[in-house]
């Protein structure tokens, strides 16, 4: 499985899939967040390992 | 995906623009559109100095460093507004604008807002006649006064602040469901300076908050990652989320929105704004230019605190 972290919410989804199909699966737009894989920036075509620990960073701030 | 120059393994996707680049090229880019931005939109020259609005965020943090990597006179104005609901919001967002300026050597004033006005943001707020414990137009409100005030007494010749693409569209959404004509007229990449009143300019306009994000985590600079505690739920942060549902469909429509209002603004498609613009007169208390008959909105709202 692979885990993807947003803020204080965590998401599980199978491994093999693109990131941008794993966030679609979690009802996550791309277009508010970054990926990163062990510290490093990951885009939508990124296919996702097992194992794999995604931190989600949030691009939206303001008020 | 490759970066679109070297071919490389891409960092970032900049979908709108059917172009992905890679770490080095992505941090070539983003400081090299900012200069093509800020000349196209005749922001500031070299020979001027600027005051940068920043925040503790990436944006304001991020457009500080660009403007100093292009070389520009920048010097940054902190106002702290005593948030601390229990995460300690502004302390932290002071510490990392002061621990930015100190490791580059740049100039930082900071204003604390209680020290000045003897009342934070929070009662503030409340005190106000709003009467909301979470008002973000008062501290915008508070924010603009201030930086004006600073610009005003150290003589700049512009206040850069570090709005990009996703505020401006959010902003240009809810003023366009409420057809706020007169705020429409005055939002863009350059306000002009008025006597009394700063240049102010958003070199960043152009920029997705997720670029600025990608930016700030490439190079490596230290925000504050908390949103303002006081922002949750705001109408603004409703209207980003809502027009990332568009983008992620339609890549580039939040970009085209607030470029296609920019155009149609500049054919005519609104009145000019002499037509409708309010005649503004120095505040009596503050000496701000205001429109209002008597003291402006900031002192208004402070009085009662200032002794």
């Amino acid at each position: 499985m692979v885990k993807l972290i947003l803020r204080k919410q965590e998401y599980e989804v199978r491994a093999g899939m693109t990131l941008l199909a794993a966030l679609q699966k979690a009802g996550i737009l791309i277009a508010g967040i970054i990926a990163t894989r062990r510290g490093e920036l990951i885009e939508e075509d990124e296919i996702l390992q097992e194992g794999d620990v995604i931190l989600l960073i949030s691009a939206i701030s303001g008020g | 995906m490759k970066c679109r120059i070297c071919r490389a393994k891409a960092a970032v996707n900049l979908r709108q623009h059917n172009m992905a680049l890679c770490k080095e090229h992505f941090l070539d880019w983003i400081p090299a559109q900012a200069e093509r931005f800020i000349k196209k939109y005749k922001m500031f020259s070299h020979s001027e100095r600027i005051l940068v609005a920043v925040s503790g965020g990436k944006d304001s943090l991020s457009l500080w460093d660009i403007l100093n990597r292009l070389g520009y006179q920048a010097d940054g104005l902190y106002i702290c507004l005593g948030i601390d609901e229990g995460i300690h919001y502004s302390a932290e967002s002071q510490r990392l604008a002061e621990k930015f300026a100190s490791g580059r050597g740049l100039k930082l004033h900071v204003v604390d807002i209680q020290k000045e006005y003897k009342e934070a943001i929070p009662a503030l707020t409340i005190q106000s006649r709003h009467g909301r414990k979470a008002d973000c137009s008062i501290c915008g409100l508070v924010k603009r006064h201030e930086m004006n005030r600073i610009a005003r007494d150290f003589g700049y010749d512009v206040l850069a602040t570090g709005h990009n693409l996703d505020d401006e569209a959010a902003v240009l959404f809810g003023n366009t469901l409420h057809w706020a004509g007169e705020y429409l007229l005055r939002q863009g990449p350059l306000l002009l300076g008025k006597p009394g009143m700063a240049r102010k300019a958003k070199p960043l306009c152009r920029f997705y908050e997720r670029e600025m994000l990608a930016y700030a985590l490439l190079r490596g600079i230290e925000y504050i990652y908390d949103e303002c505690p006081l922002s949750i739920g705001s109408t603004s942060i409703y209207y980003k989320e809502m027009l990332n549902h568009l983008e992620t469909d339609r890549p580039g429509a939040k970009l085209s929105f607030y470029l296609s209002f920019l155009e149609a603004r500049r054919a005519g498609l609104f009145i000019e704004h002499s037509q409708i613009q309010a005649e503004l007169h120095p505040c009596p208390n503050c000496g701000q230019p205001t429109s209002s008959s008597d003291v402006c909105s900031f002192c208004r709202l402070v009085q009662g605190q200032v002794s």
